[in-house]
């Protein structure tokens, strides 16, 4: 029996695609801005921002209508609540990239401290991350939203590797280069979350397609 | 009574199949029916589920030409024994149909017929009982001015309480519904939800419907039927968010049935 219903899941499907795409675009821009230092590039993403927030809001809506209209069950419901959240997720994600380009803008005006080895190491973690849990979603791939739960802890190190080495061998030692480790700190700290963010999706992805609840459960995983 | 309603499960269904003559309405059903719980049976038309619940109190004994196999066990004894005092298993096992359906009589008459039928004549008793049942549907304070009016005058939700009070005046623990709120407008079916939330304090309740978010809303288990079979079995919010089996995630999200 085809559902009317069907075409309206279908156009939130869509809806967050196209949401995706764009948040996508926007963390590799932000990692680009990153490696280059690139003011220009920075600057971009700040103006996709309110784009973003546009379509989390319009999705959101789209969510409740269709819970209020249709009163969905099983797959259905999970997929529209699990769509409400992870459009969430995706928003904060695109938030941390316009973090991550105000950091650059920080950093472009400074010589930079130090070569950086492991930011780009999490930059490169964290955009694989949100590609892989977007294709998760739109695949209804499990064992690929699962994979980026499993990074979740890579993330976790690289983040604590670069900040014990800022605090460590520059803060420490020389006051001096406190304000352009900062922004490194801090560009660190958003990568991480960038991950966590998607490993969030990745939790939601794989309730959706299995109703099976992994979030706070590593356990399940294994 | 108490101890058999404080154990964990009240009814246990074994193999339970039924047959109308050569057309088998319930396959080899098993299924155990938790005490002082709601439980919701749903399915398509003609799935088996009000087959099914009529094999609770053996209602389907009056249909020409059923036969039942398997155990139905109720209190530590299959009801489908030859020794089952019937009058007795349908006054602990009561039923409320879909359509009120009260005696063209008194209000009175109607809540205490049933103990008439067991031979009580005391009317200081029935009267207790009257009170009690018709309180129990929060039916007392409109009606108590005008017991001896007939019942048929009754609202259609006056009538559906009328005929659930008349079900408490004879002591069940289990109380079988088959689409009880199907007659009713949506007040008056959540008024009857709400009362069923009361009664499933002290009785046990398995309801017949075909509104899934009625099942939804007042059950604690689900069982869904198809063709005879019971598909799945389940607690109602894992029914409603993660089916197991695909025909019961396909009837409840609409896409067939």
């Amino acid at each position: 029996m085809t559902r009317y219903f069907d075409e309206e899941l279908l156009e939130l499907n869509k809806k967050i695609l196209e949401m995706s795409a764009v948040v996508e675009n926007s963390i590799g821009l932000s990692v680009r801005a990153l490696r280059e230092l690139s003011r220009e590039k920075a600057e971009a993403i700040v103006k996709d921002d309110d784009r973003i927030d546009a379509m989390e809001l319009e999705i959101e809506e789209k969510c409740l209508n269709l819970i209020a209209l249709y009163q969905p069950a099983a797959a259905d419901l999970r997929f529209v609540v699990m769509s409400m959240k992870i459009t969430t997720d995706l928003e904060r994600i695109a938030d941390l990239a316009v973090d991550i380009s105000q950091r650059v803008l920080e950093l472009a005006d400074q010589p930079l401290l130090k070569p950086l080895i492991d930011i780009p190491k999490l930059a490169t973690l964290a955009q694989n991350m949100v590609r892989d849990v977007i294709n998760s979603f739109i695949n209804k791939d499990t064992e690929l939203a699962r994979s980026v739960i499993l990074r979740d802890n890579e993330a976790d190190e690289l983040r604590n590797l670069v900040q014990s080495e800022l605090i460590n061998d520059y803060m420490k030692k020389d006051a001096t280069t406190v304000p352009r480790a900062i922004p490194l700190l801090l560009v660190a700290r958003h990568l991480e979350r960038i991950c966590d963010h998607a490993t969030n999706i990745a939790e939601d992805v794989i309730y959706m397609v299995k109703g099976e609840v992994v979030k706070h459960r590593p356990e399940s995983l294994r | 009574m108490a101890e058999i309603t404080s154990r964990k499960n009240i009814i246990e269904v074994k193999s339970l199949s039924v047959f109308y003559g050569q057309f088998q309405a319930l396959k080899s059903v098993q299924l155990e029916l938790q005490a002082r719980k709601i439980t919701a049976l749903i399915g398509p038309s003609g799935c088996g589920k009000s087959t099914f619940l009529r094999t609770l109190n053996r209602m389907n004994d009056l249909i020409e030409g059923a036969r039942t196999e398997g155990q139905v066990v109720f209190d530590g004894k299959n009801i489908y024994d030859p020794e089952t005092d019937l009058l007795e298993l349908r006054r602990r096992i009561g039923m409320v149909f879909q359509r009120p359906n009260p005696f063209p009589l008194s209000i009175f008459d109607n809540v205490v017929y049933g103990l008439r039928v067991h031979g009580q004549n005391d009317r200081r008793y029935m009267e207790e009982r009257l009170f009690r049942s018709l309180q129990a549907v929060n039916l007392w304070e409109e009606l108590k001015d005008r017991l001896e009016a007939d019942a048929l005058c009754l609202t259609g939700e006056q009538q559906q309480r009328l005929c659930i009070a008349r079900v408490l005046a004879v002591g069940p623990e289990v109380i079988l519904m088959d689409e009880p709120c199907s007659a009713l407008d949506p007040t008056a079916t959540a008024r009857i939800e709400d009362l069923m939330y009361q009664l499933k304090e002290k009785y046990t309740i398995i309801i017949v419907t075909h509104n899934m978010q009625q099942a939804a809303r007042v059950s604690d288990n689900t069982g869904y039927f198809l063709l005879g079979e019971l598909v799945e079995f389940g607690q109602t919010n894992q029914i409603f968010t993660s089916p197991r089996d695909a025909r019961t995630e396909d009837y409840i999200t609409g896409r067939f049935g």
